[in-house]
Protein backbone atom coordinates (compact mmCIF):
# COMPACT_ATOMS: atom_id res chain seq x y z
CA UNK A 1 0.00 0.00 0.00
CA UNK A 2 1.35 3.39 -0.93
CA UNK A 3 2.15 5.95 1.73
CA UNK A 4 -0.52 8.42 0.58
CA UNK A 5 -3.32 6.18 -0.58
CA UNK A 6 -6.81 7.71 -0.52
CA UNK A 7 -7.57 5.85 2.70
CA UNK A 8 -4.52 7.26 4.42
CA UNK A 9 -5.31 10.74 3.17
CA UNK A 10 -8.76 10.36 4.58
CA UNK A 11 -7.38 9.35 7.97
CA UNK A 12 -5.49 12.62 7.95
CA UNK A 13 -8.13 15.01 6.61
CA UNK A 14 -11.37 13.82 8.26
CA UNK A 15 -10.44 15.02 11.75
CA UNK A 16 -9.44 18.38 10.32
CA UNK A 17 -12.94 19.28 9.21
CA UNK A 18 -15.60 16.61 8.75
CA UNK A 19 -15.08 14.80 12.04
CA UNK A 20 -13.30 17.50 13.99
CA UNK A 21 -12.57 16.41 17.58
CA UNK A 22 -13.68 19.72 19.10
CA UNK A 23 -16.59 20.93 17.05
CA UNK A 24 -18.14 17.59 16.04
CA UNK A 25 -17.13 15.15 18.77
CA UNK A 26 -17.03 17.98 21.37
CA UNK A 27 -13.95 16.54 23.10
CA UNK A 28 -11.14 18.40 24.82
CA UNK A 29 -13.36 21.37 25.64
CA UNK A 30 -11.93 22.06 29.10
CA UNK A 31 -8.44 22.72 27.85
CA UNK A 32 -9.84 24.64 24.88
CA UNK A 33 -11.46 27.03 27.38
CA UNK A 34 -8.53 27.18 29.76
CA UNK A 35 -5.56 27.98 27.53
CA UNK A 36 -7.08 30.19 24.83
CA UNK A 37 -7.12 33.56 26.58
CA UNK A 38 -4.04 34.39 24.53
CA UNK A 39 -2.88 33.22 21.14
CA UNK A 40 0.62 32.00 22.03
CA UNK A 41 -0.33 29.41 24.67
CA UNK A 42 -3.13 28.27 22.38
CA UNK A 43 -0.66 27.56 19.56
CA UNK A 44 1.82 25.82 21.87
CA UNK A 45 -0.93 23.75 23.43
CA UNK A 46 -2.26 22.73 20.01
CA UNK A 47 1.19 21.69 18.83
CA UNK A 48 1.91 19.74 22.04
CA UNK A 49 -1.33 17.81 21.70
CA UNK A 50 -0.55 17.14 18.02
CA UNK A 51 2.88 15.73 18.83
CA UNK A 52 1.61 13.62 21.71
CA UNK A 53 -1.37 12.24 19.80
CA UNK A 54 0.77 11.34 16.80
CA UNK A 55 3.46 9.48 18.72
CA UNK A 56 1.08 7.85 21.19
CA UNK A 57 -0.87 6.57 18.21
CA UNK A 58 2.29 5.16 16.61
CA UNK A 59 3.50 3.46 19.78
CA UNK A 60 0.14 1.94 20.66
CA UNK A 61 -0.31 0.85 17.08
CA UNK A 62 3.05 -0.97 17.18
CA UNK A 63 2.11 -2.65 20.45
CA UNK A 64 -1.50 -3.33 19.55
CA UNK A 65 -1.07 -7.07 18.96
CA UNK A 66 0.76 -7.65 22.25
CA UNK A 67 -1.39 -5.55 24.59
CA UNK A 68 -3.82 -7.77 26.52
CA UNK A 69 -7.22 -6.21 26.01
CA UNK A 70 -8.04 -6.25 29.73
CA UNK A 71 -5.29 -3.85 30.69
CA UNK A 72 -5.14 -1.83 27.49
CA UNK A 73 -6.29 1.43 29.11
CA UNK A 74 -3.46 1.19 31.65
CA UNK A 75 -0.92 0.60 28.91
CA UNK A 76 -2.29 3.51 26.89
CA UNK A 77 -2.11 5.77 29.92
CA UNK A 78 1.50 4.82 30.60
CA UNK A 79 2.47 5.64 27.01
CA UNK A 80 0.60 8.95 27.04
CA UNK A 81 1.98 9.91 30.44
CA UNK A 82 5.53 9.27 29.24
CA UNK A 83 5.03 11.44 26.16
CA UNK A 84 3.37 14.20 28.17
CA UNK A 85 6.27 14.25 30.59
CA UNK A 86 8.74 14.53 27.71
CA UNK A 87 6.79 17.38 26.10
CA UNK A 88 6.44 19.13 29.43
CA UNK A 89 10.21 18.93 30.04
CA UNK A 90 10.94 20.20 26.53
CA UNK A 91 8.60 23.16 27.07
CA UNK A 92 10.23 23.96 30.38
CA UNK A 93 13.67 23.85 28.77
CA UNK A 94 12.97 25.85 25.62
CA UNK A 95 9.79 27.87 26.19
CA UNK A 96 9.71 28.49 29.90
CA UNK A 97 7.33 31.48 29.86
CA UNK A 98 4.68 29.65 27.90
CA UNK A 99 4.99 26.56 30.04
CA UNK A 100 4.38 28.72 33.10
CA UNK A 101 1.30 30.17 31.42
CA UNK A 102 0.02 26.74 30.51
CA UNK A 103 0.86 25.53 34.01
CA UNK A 104 -1.14 22.46 34.91
CA UNK A 105 -2.82 22.09 31.52
CA UNK A 106 0.22 20.48 29.91
CA UNK A 107 0.11 17.72 32.49
CA UNK A 108 -3.62 17.42 32.02
CA UNK A 109 -3.13 16.44 28.37
CA UNK A 110 -2.98 12.91 29.83
CA UNK A 111 -6.69 13.14 30.52
CA UNK A 112 -7.53 14.76 27.19
CA UNK A 113 -10.39 12.72 25.74
CA UNK A 114 -9.13 13.20 22.19
CA UNK A 115 -6.03 11.15 22.96
CA UNK A 116 -7.79 8.24 24.58
CA UNK A 117 -10.47 8.33 21.90
CA UNK A 118 -7.98 8.09 19.04
CA UNK A 119 -5.98 5.36 20.77
CA UNK A 120 -9.05 3.26 21.45
CA UNK A 121 -10.85 3.89 18.19
CA UNK A 122 -8.00 4.01 15.71
CA UNK A 123 -4.55 2.98 16.87
CA UNK A 124 -5.75 -0.34 18.34
CA UNK A 125 -6.99 -1.39 14.90
CA UNK A 126 -4.64 0.18 12.37
CA UNK A 127 -1.00 0.12 11.35
CA UNK A 128 1.58 2.63 12.61
CA UNK A 129 1.67 4.85 9.51
CA UNK A 130 -2.10 5.26 9.30
CA UNK A 131 -2.19 5.85 13.04
CA UNK A 132 0.48 8.51 12.73
CA UNK A 133 -1.50 10.35 10.06
CA UNK A 134 -4.66 10.05 12.12
CA UNK A 135 -2.89 11.38 15.19
CA UNK A 136 -1.44 14.37 13.35
CA UNK A 137 -4.84 15.09 11.81
CA UNK A 138 -6.68 14.91 15.10
CA UNK A 139 -4.09 17.06 16.84
CA UNK A 140 -4.20 19.70 14.11
CA UNK A 141 -8.00 19.58 14.09
CA UNK A 142 -7.87 20.41 17.80
CA UNK A 143 -5.13 22.98 17.31
CA UNK A 144 -6.86 25.12 14.69
CA UNK A 145 -9.97 25.52 16.84
CA UNK A 146 -7.75 26.65 19.71
CA UNK A 147 -5.97 29.10 17.45
CA UNK A 148 -9.24 30.59 16.16
CA UNK A 149 -10.64 30.98 19.69
CA UNK A 150 -7.33 32.28 21.01
CA UNK A 151 -7.07 34.77 18.14
CA UNK A 152 -10.42 36.39 18.91
CA UNK A 153 -9.99 36.28 22.66
CA UNK A 154 -6.60 37.95 22.60
CA UNK A 155 -7.59 40.45 19.92
CA UNK A 156 -10.81 41.58 21.61
CA UNK A 157 -9.80 40.94 25.20
CA UNK A 158 -6.37 42.53 25.26
CA UNK A 159 -6.01 44.27 21.89
CA UNK A 160 -2.86 42.31 21.15
CA UNK A 161 -1.80 39.31 19.06
CA UNK A 162 1.09 37.13 20.24
CA UNK A 163 1.86 39.91 22.70
CA UNK A 164 2.13 42.69 20.10
CA UNK A 165 -0.36 45.51 20.26
CA UNK A 166 -2.62 45.39 17.22
CA UNK A 167 -5.36 47.85 18.02
CA UNK A 168 -3.85 51.33 17.57
CA UNK A 169 -3.63 53.82 20.42
CA UNK A 170 -5.88 56.26 18.61
CA UNK A 171 -8.74 53.78 18.90
CA UNK A 172 -8.32 53.73 22.68
CA UNK A 173 -8.21 57.50 22.75
CA UNK A 174 -11.45 57.58 20.78
CA UNK A 175 -13.13 55.63 23.57
CA UNK A 176 -12.54 52.01 22.56
CA UNK A 177 -12.05 49.60 25.46
CA UNK A 178 -10.88 46.03 25.72
CA UNK A 179 -13.67 43.59 26.37
CA UNK A 180 -12.99 42.13 29.81
CA UNK A 181 -15.46 39.34 29.26
CA UNK A 182 -13.25 37.90 26.49
CA UNK A 183 -10.62 37.00 29.06
CA UNK A 184 -13.11 34.92 31.04
CA UNK A 185 -13.63 31.22 30.30
CA UNK A 186 -17.38 31.84 29.91
CA UNK A 187 -16.75 33.83 26.75
CA UNK A 188 -14.49 31.06 25.40
CA UNK A 189 -17.43 28.69 25.66
CA UNK A 190 -19.60 31.11 23.69
CA UNK A 191 -16.84 31.48 21.08
CA UNK A 192 -16.47 27.70 20.73
CA UNK A 193 -20.24 27.66 20.29
CA UNK A 194 -19.92 30.22 17.50
CA UNK A 195 -17.24 28.12 15.80
CA UNK A 196 -19.54 25.08 15.98
CA UNK A 197 -22.38 27.21 14.60
CA UNK A 198 -20.27 28.41 11.65
CA UNK A 199 -18.92 24.91 11.04
CA UNK A 200 -22.39 23.39 10.88
CA UNK A 201 -23.71 26.18 8.67
CA UNK A 202 -20.87 25.65 6.18
CA UNK A 203 -21.02 21.85 6.30
CA UNK A 204 -24.77 21.84 5.68
CA UNK A 205 -24.44 23.92 2.53
CA UNK A 206 -22.01 21.48 0.97
CA UNK B 1 -55.74 56.85 7.20
CA UNK B 2 -52.97 54.57 8.39
CA UNK B 3 -54.96 51.62 7.13
CA UNK B 4 -55.22 53.19 3.67
CA UNK B 5 -51.48 53.71 3.57
CA UNK B 6 -50.82 50.09 4.46
CA UNK B 7 -53.44 48.85 2.01
CA UNK B 8 -51.92 50.85 -0.82
CA UNK B 9 -48.44 49.58 0.03
CA UNK B 10 -49.39 45.94 0.45
CA UNK B 11 -49.21 44.82 -3.22
CA UNK B 12 -45.68 46.17 -3.54
CA UNK B 13 -44.58 43.91 -0.74
CA UNK B 14 -46.65 40.80 -1.35
CA UNK B 15 -46.17 40.55 -5.11
CA UNK B 16 -44.06 43.44 -6.35
CA UNK B 17 -40.34 43.93 -6.41
CA UNK B 18 -40.05 44.49 -2.69
CA UNK B 19 -41.48 41.10 -1.80
CA UNK B 20 -38.21 40.18 -0.13
CA UNK B 21 -39.13 42.64 2.61
CA UNK B 22 -42.58 41.22 3.23
CA UNK B 23 -41.88 40.42 6.87
CA UNK B 24 -40.73 43.98 7.51
CA UNK B 25 -43.96 45.30 6.04
CA UNK B 26 -45.96 42.79 8.01
CA UNK B 27 -44.23 43.79 11.20
CA UNK B 28 -45.00 47.47 10.77
CA UNK B 29 -48.58 46.84 9.75
CA UNK B 30 -49.44 44.68 12.74
CA UNK B 31 -47.64 47.14 14.99
CA UNK B 32 -49.75 50.05 13.83
CA UNK B 33 -53.07 48.25 13.40
CA UNK B 34 -54.62 45.33 15.25
CA UNK B 35 -54.62 42.43 12.78
CA UNK B 36 -58.05 41.00 11.91
CA UNK B 37 -56.77 37.50 11.19
CA UNK B 38 -56.96 34.68 13.72
CA UNK B 39 -54.78 31.63 14.02
CA UNK B 40 -55.71 29.05 11.43
CA UNK B 41 -54.78 25.83 13.12
CA UNK B 42 -55.00 24.37 16.58
CA UNK B 43 -56.83 25.67 19.58
CA UNK B 44 -55.71 29.03 20.87
CA UNK B 45 -56.86 30.62 24.08
CA UNK B 46 -57.20 34.27 23.20
CA UNK B 47 -57.40 37.51 24.99
CA UNK B 48 -58.65 40.46 23.03
CA UNK B 49 -55.12 41.87 22.80
CA UNK B 50 -52.13 40.34 21.05
CA UNK B 51 -48.55 40.46 22.20
CA UNK B 52 -47.78 43.69 20.33
CA UNK B 53 -50.44 45.42 22.42
CA UNK B 54 -48.95 43.95 25.62
CA UNK B 55 -45.56 45.23 24.61
CA UNK B 56 -46.90 48.71 23.89
CA UNK B 57 -48.54 48.73 27.32
CA UNK B 58 -45.25 47.91 29.03
CA UNK B 59 -43.51 50.68 27.10
CA UNK B 60 -46.22 53.10 28.28
CA UNK B 61 -45.68 51.90 31.85
CA UNK B 62 -41.98 52.62 31.46
CA UNK B 63 -42.59 56.22 30.40
CA UNK B 64 -42.80 57.85 33.86
CA UNK B 65 -39.50 56.31 34.91
CA UNK B 66 -37.90 57.28 31.60
CA UNK B 67 -39.09 60.90 31.77
CA UNK B 68 -37.94 61.19 35.33
CA UNK B 69 -34.60 59.65 34.36
CA UNK B 70 -34.12 62.37 31.74
CA UNK B 71 -34.82 65.06 34.31
CA UNK B 72 -32.46 63.37 36.75
CA UNK B 73 -29.63 63.38 34.18
CA UNK B 74 -30.03 67.12 33.71
CA UNK B 75 -30.41 67.71 37.43
CA UNK B 76 -27.14 66.04 38.36
CA UNK B 77 -25.27 67.66 35.51
CA UNK B 78 -26.46 71.08 36.66
CA UNK B 79 -25.79 70.28 40.32
CA UNK B 80 -22.28 69.09 39.58
CA UNK B 81 -21.54 72.22 37.57
CA UNK B 82 -22.75 74.37 40.44
CA UNK B 83 -25.63 75.79 38.40
CA UNK B 84 -28.31 75.36 41.03
CA UNK B 85 -30.59 77.91 39.36
CA UNK B 86 -31.04 75.90 36.14
CA UNK B 87 -34.68 75.79 35.07
CA UNK B 88 -36.69 72.59 34.87
CA UNK B 89 -36.91 72.85 31.08
CA UNK B 90 -33.17 73.30 30.73
CA UNK B 91 -32.43 70.21 32.81
CA UNK B 92 -35.06 68.11 31.11
CA UNK B 93 -34.05 69.00 27.57
CA UNK B 94 -30.44 68.20 28.39
CA UNK B 95 -31.51 64.80 29.70
CA UNK B 96 -33.58 64.28 26.57
CA UNK B 97 -30.59 65.11 24.37
CA UNK B 98 -28.42 62.62 26.28
CA UNK B 99 -31.05 59.91 26.36
CA UNK B 100 -32.45 60.00 22.83
CA UNK B 101 -29.30 58.75 21.04
CA UNK B 102 -29.14 55.80 23.46
CA UNK B 103 -32.74 54.80 22.76
CA UNK B 104 -32.27 55.22 19.02
CA UNK B 105 -29.08 53.13 19.00
CA UNK B 106 -30.72 50.43 21.08
CA UNK B 107 -33.72 50.16 18.78
CA UNK B 108 -31.73 50.43 15.55
CA UNK B 109 -29.32 47.64 16.46
CA UNK B 110 -31.83 45.36 18.15
CA UNK B 111 -34.64 45.72 15.61
CA UNK B 112 -32.10 45.55 12.79
CA UNK B 113 -30.92 42.14 13.97
CA UNK B 114 -34.50 40.97 14.53
CA UNK B 115 -35.52 42.05 11.01
CA UNK B 116 -32.52 40.34 9.43
CA UNK B 117 -33.19 37.10 11.30
CA UNK B 118 -36.89 37.21 10.43
CA UNK B 119 -36.09 37.70 6.75
CA UNK B 120 -33.51 34.97 6.83
CA UNK B 121 -35.78 32.41 8.47
CA UNK B 122 -38.85 33.58 6.53
CA UNK B 123 -40.75 34.21 9.71
CA UNK B 124 -42.92 37.02 10.91
CA UNK B 125 -41.04 39.72 12.75
CA UNK B 126 -41.27 39.14 16.46
CA UNK B 127 -42.18 42.08 18.58
CA UNK B 128 -40.36 41.21 21.79
CA UNK B 129 -37.66 43.76 21.23
CA UNK B 130 -40.06 46.68 21.67
CA UNK B 131 -39.79 46.37 25.44
CA UNK B 132 -36.16 45.24 25.70
CA UNK B 133 -35.11 48.12 23.46
CA UNK B 134 -36.62 50.60 25.89
CA UNK B 135 -35.39 48.77 28.99
CA UNK B 136 -31.73 48.49 27.98
CA UNK B 137 -30.94 52.23 27.81
CA UNK B 138 -32.78 52.69 31.10
CA UNK B 139 -30.78 50.19 33.15
CA UNK B 140 -27.29 51.39 32.24
CA UNK B 141 -25.38 54.28 33.80
CA UNK B 142 -25.62 57.50 31.88
CA UNK B 143 -21.90 57.39 31.10
CA UNK B 144 -22.11 54.25 28.95
CA UNK B 145 -20.77 55.05 25.45
CA UNK B 146 -23.10 54.41 22.53
CA UNK B 147 -20.89 51.82 20.86
CA UNK B 148 -20.81 49.73 24.03
CA UNK B 149 -24.58 49.89 24.15
CA UNK B 150 -24.71 48.71 20.53
CA UNK B 151 -22.35 45.79 21.20
CA UNK B 152 -24.31 44.73 24.27
CA UNK B 153 -27.62 44.93 22.44
CA UNK B 154 -26.27 42.83 19.58
CA UNK B 155 -24.87 40.28 22.01
CA UNK B 156 -28.07 39.95 23.99
CA UNK B 157 -30.41 39.80 21.00
CA UNK B 158 -28.30 37.13 19.29
CA UNK B 159 -27.17 35.04 22.25
CA UNK B 160 -29.97 35.51 24.75
CA UNK B 161 -32.84 35.46 22.34
CA UNK B 162 -32.40 34.40 18.73
CA UNK B 163 -30.42 31.23 19.39
CA UNK B 164 -33.10 30.10 21.83
CA UNK B 165 -35.74 30.57 19.13
CA UNK B 166 -36.73 34.21 19.43
CA UNK B 167 -39.36 36.03 21.44
CA UNK B 168 -41.09 33.88 24.02
CA UNK B 169 -38.45 31.15 23.92
CA UNK B 170 -35.67 32.90 25.81
CA UNK B 171 -34.58 31.60 29.21
CA UNK B 172 -32.94 34.82 30.31
CA UNK B 173 -34.29 38.34 30.19
CA UNK B 174 -32.54 39.93 27.16
CA UNK B 175 -32.35 43.39 28.73
CA UNK B 176 -30.60 42.00 31.79
CA UNK B 177 -28.26 39.92 29.64
CA UNK B 178 -27.25 43.12 27.85
CA UNK B 179 -26.53 44.74 31.20
CA UNK B 180 -24.68 41.69 32.49
CA UNK B 181 -22.56 41.67 29.33
CA UNK B 182 -21.60 45.31 29.87
CA UNK B 183 -21.04 44.65 33.55
CA UNK B 184 -18.54 41.85 32.97
CA UNK B 185 -16.98 43.14 29.75
CA UNK B 186 -16.47 46.77 30.68
CA UNK B 187 -16.57 46.87 34.48
CA UNK B 188 -15.01 50.34 34.69
CA UNK B 189 -17.87 51.81 32.67
CA UNK B 190 -20.64 50.05 34.58
CA UNK B 191 -19.84 50.65 38.23
CA UNK B 192 -17.57 52.78 40.33
CA UNK B 193 -18.06 56.47 40.86
CA UNK B 194 -17.29 58.20 37.56
CA UNK B 195 -20.11 57.00 35.29
CA UNK B 196 -23.27 58.31 36.93
CA UNK B 197 -23.13 61.95 35.82
CA UNK B 198 -22.85 63.18 32.24
CA UNK B 199 -19.67 65.12 31.79
CA UNK B 200 -20.06 66.47 28.27
CA UNK B 201 -22.46 69.05 26.98
CA UNK B 202 -24.74 68.02 24.13
CA UNK B 203 -25.80 70.42 21.36
CA UNK B 204 -25.03 73.42 23.54
CA UNK B 205 -27.15 72.07 26.39
CA UNK B 206 -25.85 71.22 29.82
CA UNK B 207 -22.43 71.83 31.27
CA UNK B 208 -18.98 70.51 30.52
CA UNK B 209 -17.44 68.91 33.59
CA UNK B 210 -13.80 67.99 34.23
CA UNK B 211 -12.95 64.36 33.46
CA UNK B 212 -11.96 63.69 37.01
CA UNK B 213 -15.37 64.53 38.45
CA UNK B 214 -16.80 61.64 40.44
CA UNK B 215 -20.13 60.93 42.07
CA UNK B 216 -20.97 57.62 43.72
CA UNK B 217 -24.38 56.03 44.02
CA UNK B 218 -25.75 55.64 47.56
CA UNK B 219 -25.19 51.88 47.39
CA UNK B 220 -21.67 52.44 46.10
CA UNK B 221 -21.00 54.73 49.06
CA UNK B 222 -22.38 52.16 51.47
CA UNK B 223 -20.28 49.40 49.94
CA UNK B 224 -17.19 51.55 50.27
CA UNK B 225 -18.01 52.16 53.92
CA UNK B 226 -18.74 55.86 53.48
CA UNK B 227 -21.81 57.60 54.91
CA UNK B 228 -24.67 57.89 52.42
CA UNK B 229 -25.19 61.46 51.28
CA UNK B 230 -28.77 60.99 50.11
CA UNK B 231 -31.73 61.43 52.46
CA UNK B 232 -34.78 59.19 52.41
CA UNK B 233 -36.99 61.69 50.56
CA UNK B 234 -34.66 61.95 47.59
CA UNK B 235 -34.26 58.18 47.58
CA UNK B 236 -38.02 58.00 47.23
CA UNK B 237 -38.49 60.71 44.62
CA UNK B 238 -35.36 59.59 42.81
CA UNK B 239 -33.10 62.63 42.92
CA UNK B 240 -29.98 60.51 43.39
CA UNK B 241 -27.30 59.23 41.04
CA UNK B 242 -27.94 55.80 39.56
CA UNK B 243 -28.78 53.97 36.35
CA UNK B 244 -31.05 56.13 34.25
CA UNK B 245 -34.47 54.65 34.83
CA UNK B 246 -34.07 53.07 38.23
CA UNK B 247 -33.84 56.00 40.63
CA UNK B 248 -37.40 57.22 41.15
CA UNK B 249 -39.63 55.00 43.26
CA UNK B 250 -42.65 57.20 42.52
CA UNK B 251 -42.26 56.95 38.75
CA UNK B 252 -41.77 53.21 39.00
CA UNK B 253 -44.87 52.90 41.17
CA UNK B 254 -46.94 54.66 38.49
CA UNK B 255 -45.55 52.15 36.00
CA UNK B 256 -46.36 49.29 38.36
CA UNK B 257 -49.92 50.55 38.70
CA UNK B 258 -50.33 50.57 34.91
CA UNK B 259 -48.92 47.04 34.62
CA UNK B 260 -51.11 45.67 37.40
CA UNK B 261 -54.24 47.46 36.18
CA UNK B 262 -53.79 46.04 32.68
CA UNK B 263 -53.08 42.60 34.13
CA UNK B 264 -49.74 42.19 32.34
CA UNK B 265 -47.49 41.87 35.36
CA UNK B 266 -48.20 39.50 38.21
CA UNK B 267 -48.77 41.10 41.62
CA UNK B 268 -47.67 37.82 43.20
CA UNK B 269 -44.15 38.14 41.82
CA UNK B 270 -43.92 41.84 42.63
CA UNK B 271 -45.10 41.55 46.23
CA UNK B 272 -42.95 38.54 46.98
CA UNK B 273 -39.81 40.25 45.64
CA UNK B 274 -40.39 43.10 48.10
CA UNK B 275 -41.20 40.75 50.96
CA UNK B 276 -38.12 38.64 50.26
CA UNK B 277 -35.90 41.72 50.10
CA UNK B 278 -37.35 43.29 53.25
CA UNK B 279 -37.10 40.12 55.34
CA UNK B 280 -33.52 39.44 54.26
CA UNK B 281 -32.52 43.04 54.97
CA UNK B 282 -34.07 42.81 58.46
CA UNK B 283 -32.19 39.59 59.05
CA UNK B 284 -28.91 41.28 58.14
CA UNK B 285 -29.84 44.25 60.36
CA UNK B 286 -30.15 42.00 63.37
CA UNK B 287 -27.13 39.76 62.80
CA UNK B 288 -24.98 41.86 60.44
CA UNK B 289 -21.35 42.53 61.21
CA UNK B 290 -20.70 45.96 62.65
CA UNK B 291 -18.11 46.82 60.02
CA UNK B 292 -20.36 46.05 57.06
CA UNK B 293 -22.14 49.32 56.23
CA UNK B 294 -24.50 47.70 53.71
CA UNK B 295 -25.75 45.22 56.28
CA UNK B 296 -26.64 48.13 58.57
CA UNK B 297 -28.91 49.78 55.99
CA UNK B 298 -32.51 49.67 57.23
CA UNK B 299 -34.80 47.48 55.13
CA UNK B 300 -36.86 50.33 53.68
CA UNK B 301 -33.71 51.98 52.36
CA UNK B 302 -32.64 48.72 50.74
CA UNK B 303 -35.95 48.59 48.90
CA UNK B 304 -35.85 52.13 47.52
CA UNK B 305 -32.14 52.20 46.65
CA UNK B 306 -30.50 51.03 43.47
CA UNK B 307 -32.36 48.89 40.97
CA UNK B 308 -34.49 47.01 43.46
CA UNK B 309 -37.84 48.61 42.59
CA UNK B 310 -37.14 48.74 38.88
CA UNK B 311 -36.08 45.10 38.82
CA UNK B 312 -39.05 43.99 40.90
CA UNK B 313 -41.60 45.81 38.76
CA UNK B 314 -40.27 45.54 35.21
CA UNK B 315 -37.73 42.70 35.18
CA UNK B 316 -38.84 40.02 37.60
CA UNK B 317 -42.40 40.12 36.25
CA UNK B 318 -41.39 39.47 32.64
CA UNK B 319 -43.99 36.85 31.66
CA UNK B 320 -41.54 34.93 29.47
CA UNK B 321 -38.69 34.37 31.90
CA UNK B 322 -40.53 34.18 35.23
CA UNK B 323 -42.49 31.28 36.68
CA UNK B 324 -45.79 30.42 35.03
CA UNK B 325 -47.41 28.64 37.97
CA UNK B 326 -49.14 30.92 40.47
CA UNK B 327 -47.55 29.35 43.54
CA UNK B 328 -44.21 29.24 41.78
CA UNK B 329 -44.35 33.02 41.40
CA UNK B 330 -44.27 33.48 45.17
CA UNK B 331 -41.13 31.39 45.54
CA UNK B 332 -39.50 32.87 42.44
CA UNK B 333 -40.10 36.44 43.60
CA UNK B 334 -39.14 35.79 47.20
CA UNK B 335 -35.77 34.30 46.29
CA UNK B 336 -35.03 37.16 43.87
CA UNK B 337 -35.57 39.71 46.61
CA UNK B 338 -33.58 37.73 49.14
CA UNK B 339 -30.69 37.03 46.76
CA UNK B 340 -30.44 40.66 45.67
CA UNK B 341 -29.93 41.76 49.27
CA UNK B 342 -27.54 38.90 49.98
CA UNK B 343 -25.35 39.88 47.03
CA UNK B 344 -25.43 43.54 48.07
CA UNK B 345 -24.41 42.79 51.62
CA UNK B 346 -22.02 39.88 51.30
CA UNK B 347 -20.19 40.65 48.06
CA UNK B 348 -18.04 43.75 48.46
CA UNK B 349 -17.27 43.79 44.72
CA UNK B 350 -20.88 44.18 43.63
CA UNK B 351 -22.75 47.06 45.28
CA UNK B 352 -25.93 46.06 43.43
CA UNK B 353 -27.30 42.52 43.23
CA UNK B 354 -30.66 42.84 41.53
CA UNK B 355 -29.44 42.02 38.03
CA UNK B 356 -27.59 38.89 39.05
CA UNK B 357 -30.42 37.76 41.33
CA UNK B 358 -33.01 37.97 38.55
CA UNK B 359 -30.77 36.29 35.99
CA UNK B 360 -30.03 33.53 38.48
CA UNK B 361 -33.70 32.91 39.18
CA UNK B 362 -34.55 33.05 35.47
CA UNK B 363 -32.49 29.91 35.27
CA UNK B 364 -34.48 28.18 38.03
CA UNK B 365 -37.96 29.32 36.97
CA UNK B 366 -38.62 26.24 34.79
CA UNK B 367 -37.49 23.97 37.65
CA UNK B 368 -39.86 25.62 40.14
CA UNK B 369 -42.68 25.32 37.62
CA UNK B 370 -41.86 21.67 37.09
CA UNK B 371 -42.26 20.86 40.79
CA UNK B 372 -45.56 22.70 41.11
CA UNK B 373 -47.02 21.16 37.96
CA UNK B 374 -45.95 17.72 39.15
CA UNK B 375 -47.40 18.20 42.60
CA UNK B 376 -50.68 19.32 41.02
CA UNK B 377 -50.70 16.23 38.85
CA UNK B 378 -49.99 13.98 41.84
CA UNK B 379 -52.68 15.60 43.97
CA UNK B 380 -55.30 15.17 41.28
CA UNK B 381 -54.20 11.62 40.61
CA UNK B 382 -54.56 10.82 44.29
CA UNK B 383 -58.01 12.38 44.31
CA UNK B 384 -59.09 10.40 41.26
CA UNK B 385 -57.71 7.15 42.65
CA UNK B 386 -59.46 7.56 45.99
CA UNK B 387 -62.90 7.62 44.43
Amino acid sequence: MSLFSPKNKEAFTTPLWKDNPVVIQVLGICSALAVTSQLEPAIVMGLSVTVITAFANVIISLLRKTIPSRIRIVVQLVVVATLVTIVSQVLKAFAYDVSVQLSVYVGLIITNCILMGRLEAFAMMNGPWESFLDGVGSGLGYAWILVVVGFFRELLGAGTLLGFQVIPDCAYEAGYMNNGMMTMPAMALILVGCVIWAHRAISKEK
Amino acid sequence: MLKKLFDSLRPTFTEGKLSAFRSVFDGFETFALVPDTTSKCGVSVHDSIDSKRIMSMVVIALMPALLFGMYNIGYWNAQAAGATDASFLEMFSFGLAVMLPKIIVSYLVGLGIEFIVAQWKHEEIQEGYLVSGMLIPMIVPVGTPLWMLAVAVAFSVIFAKEIFGGTGMNIFNPALVARAFLFFAYPTKMSGDSVWVTKDSFFGLGHQLPDTFTMATPLGQAAAGQPISTDLTSMFTGLMPGSIGETSVIAIMIGAAILLWSGIASWRTMISVFVGGALTAMLFNSVGAADNAVAQLPWYEHLVLGGFCFGAVFMATDPVTSCRTEKGKYIYGFIIGALAIVIRVLNPGYPEGMMLAILFMNMFAPLIDYFFVNSNINRRLARANNK
